[in-house]
């Protein structure tokens, strides 16, 4: 069996953002498109610490504790505004919010 | 032989719980999916000797960010949400483009292999001191400023949400 | 004394004489307010009835300088008339008789360019030219004129503007003697122009009756027509010759230098364009119409201005041009047509008036008549013979008329007057030696000069038997209509009012002795130019054609007519003169019903004859009413439709052009507007239909725009 490299991670990394992306475009639910954004958030955490283990950096686990600290206020900012939008358009349903449409 | 093994169980846990994050019809059942995932790539720090992050992602990820997000499915009702479809309309494009850029990072994946020496196995490094100990030096000395900063994110995130979130402002 | 050098002061004095009268007549004369001059035989009723008006209305308040103005402008002609006498005395022993003396230069010199491109300079002298023909003139002038001042300081004693009247006449003979005396043409036209002037003033002396305002206006008017041919012809005279002084236009025109034209040629035109002055000045047809309108002037106007001089400044002026004249054969024709049908039309229309001062102004057109036909068969000193003897017996009619008019108390009609032949003697007899004069009887003055006309309009190569028989109908009319005006006025049955029967009486003796004077003038002028045939009586009687022989070179030629010939012409004429004078007599004094029966007879002709032709209504319908209202309406028409309608037009076409700018504005410029917006809207309608509102479309295509991204380094 091959050791684990650090293609292992990003293969997997790479394999994390892309369900992530899919369950963004994807999910009709606003809730889910927040929580998928937060596996591309991990997906990204991942990469950095590979390589932070990979080039004995800690540089990465500095930034991947940055990414953690946004994906913590930006999931705040976002639930609130999901519960404001919830609150005057009574549906979480993204298909459903296209006021801006032409 | 044992990283392997652990990578591999870790791995699956984590992809196992993103598709099922992006794939449960029910937004509870998404969330716990989510959780798992997360607890599978916070063993993977730990696997890759990030203990402190290890306990943040934890502690912050699933402590919190996923409390707040049970709260707020609570919050919203969504049992409607149980009879209405589940993906939109755009799936399929959706789908394509995503693994055309699957493929195409598959693509990077090959032909970058040699030059970033990611085939081969990371030489493991003793810590002189603790992961931890090494952060903190690193990220009180050289990184001070993005700290303060990104406390400055994390306070305006705070004013923000309970903002958005009154029902008067 | 030198005369002649001093025939620059006989025009000065009347000219004093005026200017005296104009500027302090006012003064010399006071007169109460109301300086009306009433003519005679007005009716001061009507506007002057009041007490406080009556006295001021027209009647003359003697003043104690009344006889200072009698004295004063009469006797400044006289002192002319000596001043001129003697000059023409010194003339006659002049070896070649002619004396210019140039005073100044009026004008200066102007260089011009001729018709035949020579350099000439245009120059009025302010200067006088004594010759022969001028001689004559002037003594007509001054000599007549002096009677006639005389008889009007009795006929225009009760007038209130006594010093007007003076002093416009005056000026009137100042202005003719300067246009007989002058040297050029230029200066002869100040004359021209001015004894026009004074023609008005003294026709519209009554101004404030409007008929005598109208004559004097026509008078001008009709004037001024005829000086615009004469400027014209005098223009070209300029263009052609180079000189107005007559001196060098006569040399140049007997130079040989042009030859004699034989149809209608520069000279010819030049020769009619100065005779349509001639016709406006001397009341030939077809400007004749102002002078029996000009009866309303005072009578002695009439006998000065509108019988002996100011209209024989015509016939003089085509005299003084006779070298022109004798180069244009066409315009001498012309003028000898015109003059016999001048003569022949005035006649024609005498014999039927009734105001005894019409028929004598028609008698004078139709005398006028006869010297332009003799100018025109280039008898140029027989057309002045007649000129002068015309000038005694034509003034003597005048006056004696007026003497009748004042005598009658106003009255004018002959069909009012009658039998006054015992009532006033001295009248009638200087009166009726006018009438034999005119006439043609011989032995006065009248026969030797008509029937030297005659003669010469049948056998002068430029005449016609035609124009012979012309100038007899008319000399057998002339006696017919002048023993009617005598047999109406002295002799038959009285019709006179009898409001006015009581008052008549013979004029005083200042009226009375010009009278005399000048009937002795009408028999004694004609035996200055007895004819050739009569050489009985010697060349001593011929002076008058010798006195102006050098004049006129070709004068008077005689041609092969044997004097068989002329005798029975001459006894012709006289038979002709003989028969209209009984036919006269017989008509009006012996079997007075007659011509009533007659007039039933021939009603229409006698209508005609009456209404003067109907040239005037002519005249008005044409001139008056036709250019002056027509034109007048035409200007109005003229001005709605064509100005207005510019104007309209103008406006119509801002208004057309707006609306097609608005058109434009509207769908080209606006619309290439829109079209843009359109262009826009419509090309962006496919993006459009990209932003859907929804984000996860903004998110898929940022994951497109990934692929792509990631898909340039792939393909790197």
């Amino acid at each position: 069996m091959h050791p684990v490299t650090t293609v292992h991670y990003l293969a997997l990394s790479a394999a994390l953002l892309l369900i992530g992306t899919i369950g963004v475009l994807t999910r009709r639910n606003i809730v889910v498109i927040l929580m998928s954004i937060e596996l591309i958030l991990n997906a990204v955490n991942i990469n950095l610490i590979a390589f932070s283990h990979a080039w004995h950096n800690l540089g990465g686990q500095v930034f991947a504790i940055f990414v953690i600290t946004d994906a913590v206020a930006e999931a705040a900012v976002g639930l609130g505004i999901l519960i404001a939008l919830f609150r005057n358009k009574e549906t979480v349903q993204a298909d459903e919010i296209d006021l801006l449409k032409w | 032989m044992l990283d392997t093994v652990l990578f591999y169980s870790f791995a699956v846990l984590v992809l196992g719980g993103g598709i099922l994050t992006i794939t449960r019809r029910n937004a509870v059942h998404s969330a716990i999916s989510l959780i798992v995932s997360l607890l599978g790539v916070a063993g993977l720090y730990l696997l890759q000797q990030a203990e402190f992050l290890f306990a943040v992602q934890i502690v912050l990820y699933v402590g919190g960010i996923m409390v707040l997000f049970l709260f707020v499915i609570m919050l919203v009702n969504l049992d409607d949400a149980a009879h209405v479809r589940e993906f939109n309309r755009q799936w399929l494009v959706a789908l394509v483009a995503v693994a055309a850029v699957g493929a195409e990072l598959v693509y990077f994946f090959h032909r970058g292999a040699a030059s970033f020496h990611i085939a081969e196995a990371a030489a493991a490094v003793p810590a002189a001191a603790g992961n931890t100990e090494a952060l903190a030096d690193t990220l009180f000395s050289e990184y001070l400023l993005p700290f303060e900063i990104a406390s400055l994110v994390l306070l305006v995130a705070v004013v923000g949400s309970v903002i958005m979130a009154k029902k008067r402002i | 004394m030198n005369f002649l050098d001093l025939i620059w002061l006989i025009p000065l004095f009347p000219l004093a004489g005026a200017v005296l009268m104009l500027l302090t007549g006012k003064f010399l004369d006071p007169q109460p307010p109301s300086d009306v001059a009433v003519a005679p035989g007005v009716e001061t009723g009507g506007a002057g009835d009041s007490p406080a008006n009556s006295q001021a209305h027209g009647h003359y308040h003697p003043g104690p300088l009344q006889n200072l103005i009698r004295l004063i402008c009469p006797g400044m002609v006289l002192v002319s008339f000596i001043f001129s006498a003697g000059a023409v005395w010194q003339l006659s022993h002049l070896p070649t008789r002619l004396h210019q003396v140039i005073q100044f230069t009026w004008i200066a010199a102007m260089p011009f360019h001729m018709a035949n491109g020579h350099l000439a300079t245009f120059q009025v002298d302010w200067g006088f030219l004594l010759d022969p023909l001028s001689s004559v003139m002037i003594l007509v002038v001054t000599g007549v004129g002096f009677l006639i001042h005389v008889y009007a300081t009795g006929y225009m004693a009760h007038d209130n503007g006594f010093y007007r009247f003076f002093g416009y006449l005056n000026l009137f003979v100042f202005f003719m003697l300067m246009l007989v005396l002058a040297n050029n043409y230029t200066l002869l036209f100040v004359g021209w122009e001015g004894v026009g002037l004074c023609s008005y003033l003294l026709i519209g002396f009554y101004f404030h009756k409007k008929s005598a305002a109208d004559a004097g206006k026509k008078a001008f008017i009709v004037n001024r027509v005829g000086d615009a041919g004469f400027v014209l012809g005098m223009l070209l005279m300029l263009s052609v010759l180079g000189t107005v002084r007559f001196t060098d236009v006569n040399s140049a025109l007997r130079s040989g230098q042009f030859p004699v034209e034989a149809g209608y040629g520069v000279l010819t035109a030049m020769a009619l364009l100065m005779f349509f002055g001639a016709t406006g000045k001397s009341a030939q047809v077809p400007l004749y119409i102002w002078l029996p309108d000009a009866m309303e002037g005072p009578t002695p106007v009439s006998a000065l201005i509108h019988a002996a001089t100011m209209v024989t400044a015509g016939v003089y002026m085509v005299a003084r041009s006779s070298a022109l004249y004798e180069l244009a054969p066409v315009a001498c024709g012309w003028v000898a047509a015109i003059g016999a049908f001048t003569a022949i039309f005035a006649a024609t229309i005498a014999l039927v008036q009734n105001d005894i001062k019409r028929v004598l102004a028609y008698s004078t057109v139709s005398q006028l008549g006869y010297m332009f036909l003799a100018l025109g068969v280039g008898a140029y000193w027989v057309a002045i013979f007649h000129l002068f003897t015309h000038a005694f017996f034509k003034a003597l009619l005048f006056l004696g008329s007026g003497s009748v008019i004042h005598s009658m108390s106003g009255e004018q009609d002959m069909r009012y007057m009658g039998a006054l032949r015992k009532r006033i003697p001295v009248t009638h007899w200087t009166m009726w030696v006018g009438s034999v004069a005119i006439a043609g009887i011989p032995g006065l003055a009248g026969f030797f000069s008509k029937d030297e006309i005659l003669w010469q309009a049948f056998s002068s190569p430029k005449g016609s038997t035609v124009l012979w028989l012309v100038g007899l109908v008319t000399a057998a009319m002339t006696a017919f209509y002048m023993w009617r005006l005598m047999n109406m006025t002295f002799y038959g049955q009285s019709h006179v009012k009898p409001k006015v029967a009581a008052h008549v009486h013979e004029s005083p003796a200042v009226m009375t002795w010009p009278l005399i004077a000048l009937a002795a003038g009408s028999v004694l002028a004609g035996w200055l130019g007895v004819p050739k045939l009569w050489s009985i009586f010697g060349e001593g009687f011929r002076v008058f054609p010798r006195w102006l022989a050098p004049m006129f070179a070709l004068a008077g030629r005689k041609s092969e007519h044997p004097a068989s010939t002329e005798w029975s012409l001459q006894i012709l004429s006289v038979a002709v003169a003989a028969g209209g004078i009984s036919l006269a007599y017989y008509l009006y004094s012996k079997r007075a019903d007659i011509p009533d029966r007659i007039l039933v007879r021939v009603r229409p002709l006698y209508t005609v004859l009456y209404n003067k032709w109907y040239v005037d209504e002519l005249y008005d319908f044409l001139f008056v009413n036709g250019l002056g209202k027509g034109g007048g309406s035409a200007m109005a028409e003229f001005d709605r439709t064509i100005v207005d309608g510019g104007v309209n037009g103008a406006g119509w076409l801002t208004r057309a052009s707006a609306t097609l700018s608005m058109w434009w504005d509207t769908w080209i410029v606006d619309g290439a507007v829109r079209l843009t917006s359109f262009t826009v809207k419509l090309l962006s309608y496919p993006a459009c239909l990209i932003e859907s509102g929804r984000v996860q479309t903004y998110a898929l295509f940022v994951v497109v725009g990934v692929l792509a991204f990631l898909g340039y380094y792939v393909a790197r």
